[in-house]
């Protein structure tokens, strides 16, 4: 059992790479090779080619522009609500459902699935639906002068509902795998709940907590769909940087747009090369977990 | 401390299991608790830990009841699987315990420390402490679990089955090592294991548990000579089944018969005697006693017994033999002689129970 899952993938990778004769091997590296140059490589250089076709100067003047600052304002804010409330969501979810039975554990395994499962802009429409000016709790908000739709509370909501999943999904298959054994041991030695929760639970998830909050940032700065439902683009006001993005394509302010895509862009690459770092960790972890 | 277990009953959905399990277990005492796997030994351990509540009953320890939290019990518990803190040195595991200690009785840390290396030297794992459970051997990190266990200073320590992931040799060590440690620090200790021999070598006491009830309760010696039921003679190695009757105080399998306080009021019922393999002596004349004739199958001379396998002219049903290595070599048995067979010491019980 000890290590089993790790030595299978070691074995097939090996096996593959032997097997196959060399011409094959070439054929496929280079299929994979072209593929990622011209769907990847090429895009994200184009971008950024666009973005300072204008010279560095226009490049960062840009970001003078009060409707950009405002879009990366907002953004960084859904970002920043959304990320540490989904942190204390997955926790708690992963938690519960990896250490206890409880009769309803596997509804709450599919709601949590609910975000993954339905479009991005049906998730917007049912906000739109729940609270616009139509709908449901829509003259109830009105009453209280309480704004979501087309306000930056909708695009926080909308954010925190695609987000939903990403905390939770990585832990739960990680503390379902370490089990509750440490847990009960440092009962027994005569620590309390929270100094259980806080020198065992945490310290053994902290790689794929880490990972989670990684993948759930990086979709609420990225997210279009569901809040390009709810914001209804009011540019300073409710255009988050994808939502900008689009906005100033429309306009043919193209350099505009690039240029807010090249900060985008460099999240992912930030978000990607922190990912394998963490992913290494992570995957080792979760080896050692199983041994 | 002293532990006494009255009337526990457990329900997992369902199944039951433990039923009605009453045990009390003295202050020094070294106790066993041997059988089969679901027998509902690991389950009893844990509710005695207060890591599981008991449907029924109560858990008395040193003559109070015990606390409801795991934690208040001041209870040192090795898990099965040993739970070491895989994010933390062999250092910071043992000192786990007194680290979590509230304020105004945590030790210094000058003190931990010194705490933390005189138990790394009484499990004799000196000069490891900055390791990781991920760098010891499996002795290594059994030996971690139980100075974890220990830096609390338990006055009862309970371990599930704390040998059960090593091999033989490094079992046999530290069974014996446990032994001496259990009485040096003078705990009350309970231990779970399914290796008969482990708990008829250490243990003071033997608990046989079957099907979450407890079949007998006494001394290795008790619990070995006189089994009082099938499943413990089972259980409790390699036995020999000789089918008979019982009448007017006599049972007769065969032409052997043996002097029997029937083990009920009935007469002339199928009643079962066990023998153990080294209560079944073998002789190559008939010497004018009461035998069972049987053909030699197979002889194992390895070890200080020699281990001989017969087979019944009769019924052609297998018996089991142990003799020692003179009588071996004395009468120079060879595979295919025809040997006489005297059981000494049968245990009889009735014949209904299909037992293993
Ligand atoms: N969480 C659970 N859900 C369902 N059944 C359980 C659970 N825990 C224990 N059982 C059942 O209770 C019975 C007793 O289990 P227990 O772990 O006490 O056995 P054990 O004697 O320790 O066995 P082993 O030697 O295999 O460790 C088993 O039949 C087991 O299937
Ligand atoms: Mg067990």
């Amino acid at each position: 059992m000890a290590g089993a899952p790790k030595l299978n993938l070691k074995q097939r990778h090996t096996g593959r790479s032997v097997t196959k004769p060399i011409w094959v091997r070439i054929i496929l590296t280079l299929i994979a090779i072209i593929f990622l140059v011209g769907f990847l490589l090429l895009p994200l250089l184009e971008v950024f080619a666009q973005a300072f076709a204008g010279g560095v100067a226009t490049y960062f003047a840009t970001f003078k522009d009060p409707f950009v600052l405002s879009a990366i304002r907002l953004t960084l804010l859904a970002a920043a609500i959304a990320v540490p409330l989904n942190v204390v969501f997955g926790v708690a979810a992963a938690w519960s459902i990896s250490k206890f039975n409880f009769p309803g554990k596997n509804i709450l395994i599919t709601l949590i699935d609910i975000p993954f499962a339905v479009s991005p802009v049906i998730a917007g429409l049912v906000f739109l639906l729940l609270f616009g000016h139509q709908g449901v709790l829509g003259p109830w908000l009105e009453a209280h002068n309480w704004k979501i739709v087309f306000a930056p509370a909708g695009i926080v909501i909308a954010t925190l509902f695609v987000t939903f999943p990403f905390v939770a999904r990585e832990l739960i298959p990680l503390m379902q795998s370490q089990g509750t054994d440490e847990e009960q041991a440092a009962l027994m030695l005569g620590a309390n709940g929270w100094q259980m929760f806080r020198r065992i639970t945490v310290p053994n998830i902290k790689w794929g907590l880490i990972y989670g909050v990684i993948l759930c940032n990086s979709r609420a700065m990225g997210e279009f769909g569901a809040v390009y439902v709810v914001s209804g683009s009011i540019q300073g006001v409710t255009n988050t940087m994808p939502l900008e993005i689009e906005t100033r394509m429309e306009n043919f302010d193209f350099t505009t747009a690039y240029t807010l895509a090249t900060a985008l862009a460099m999240l992912a690459l930030i978000t990607l090369i922190v990912k394998t770092i963490v992913e290494y960790r992570s995957t080792r972890l979760l080896a050692e977990a199983t041994e | 401390m002293s532990i006494e277990i009255q009337g526990v009953s457990k329900h997992i959905g369902k199944f039951t299991a433990l039923d009605n399990v009453d045990l009390t277990v003295n202050e020094g005492e070294l106790v066993a608790l041997l059988g089969p796997s679901g027998s509902g030994k690991t389950t009893l351990l844990r509710i005695i830990a207060g890591l599981e509540t008991a449907d029924q009953g109560s858990i008395v320890i040193d003559g109070e009841q015990a606390s409801k939290r795991a934690r208040d019990r001041n209870v040192g518990f090795v898990f099965q699987h040993y739970a070491l803190f895989r994010h933390m040195s062999v250092f910071e595991n043992i000192a786990f315990g007194l680290r979590v200690r509230p304020w105004a009785t945590r030790p210094k840390n000058a003190k931990i420390r010194e705490i933390v290396l005189s138990l790394l030297k009484l499990v004799q794992l000196e000069g490891l402490e900055k390791r990781y459970p991920s760098q010891l051997s499996g002795g290594q990190r059994q030996r971690v679990a139980l100075a974890r266990a220990l830096a609390i200073e338990p006055k009862v320590l309970l371990l599930d089955e704390p040998f059960g992931a090593l091999d033989a040799r490094v079992r046999q060590e530290l069974r014996r090592w446990l032994r001496r440690l259990h009485d040096d620090l003078h705990m009350t200790s309970v231990f779970v294991t399914h290796d008969q021999e482990e708990a008829l070598e250490v243990a003071d006491r033997i608990v046989v548990m079957n099907h979450g009830k407890i079949e007998q309760i006494g001394t290795p010696q008790e619990v070995y000579d006189h089994p009082a039921n099938p499943f413990v003679y089972n259980f409790l190695g390699r036995v020999n089944l000789f089918h008979g009757r019982v009448h007017n105080g006599t049972v007769s399998m065969g032409e052997i018969k043996v002097d029997s306080p029937a083990p009920s009021d009935q007469d002339n019922v199928p009643v079962v005697g066990y023998v153990r393999p080294h209560d079944i002596t073998i002789a190559k004349s008939r010497n004018g006693k009461a035998t069972i004739e049987a053909k030699i199958q197979h002889i194992n001379p390895v070890g200080p017994i020699v281990r001989v396998e017969l087979e019944r002219l009769d019924d052609r049903q297998p018996i089991a033999a142990e003799i020692t290595r003179d009588q071996y070599y004395s009468d120079s048995y060879t595979v295919g002689d025809l040997v006489y067979v005297t059981p000494t010491n049968v245990g009889v019980f009735l014949d209904y129970d299909p037992v293993i």
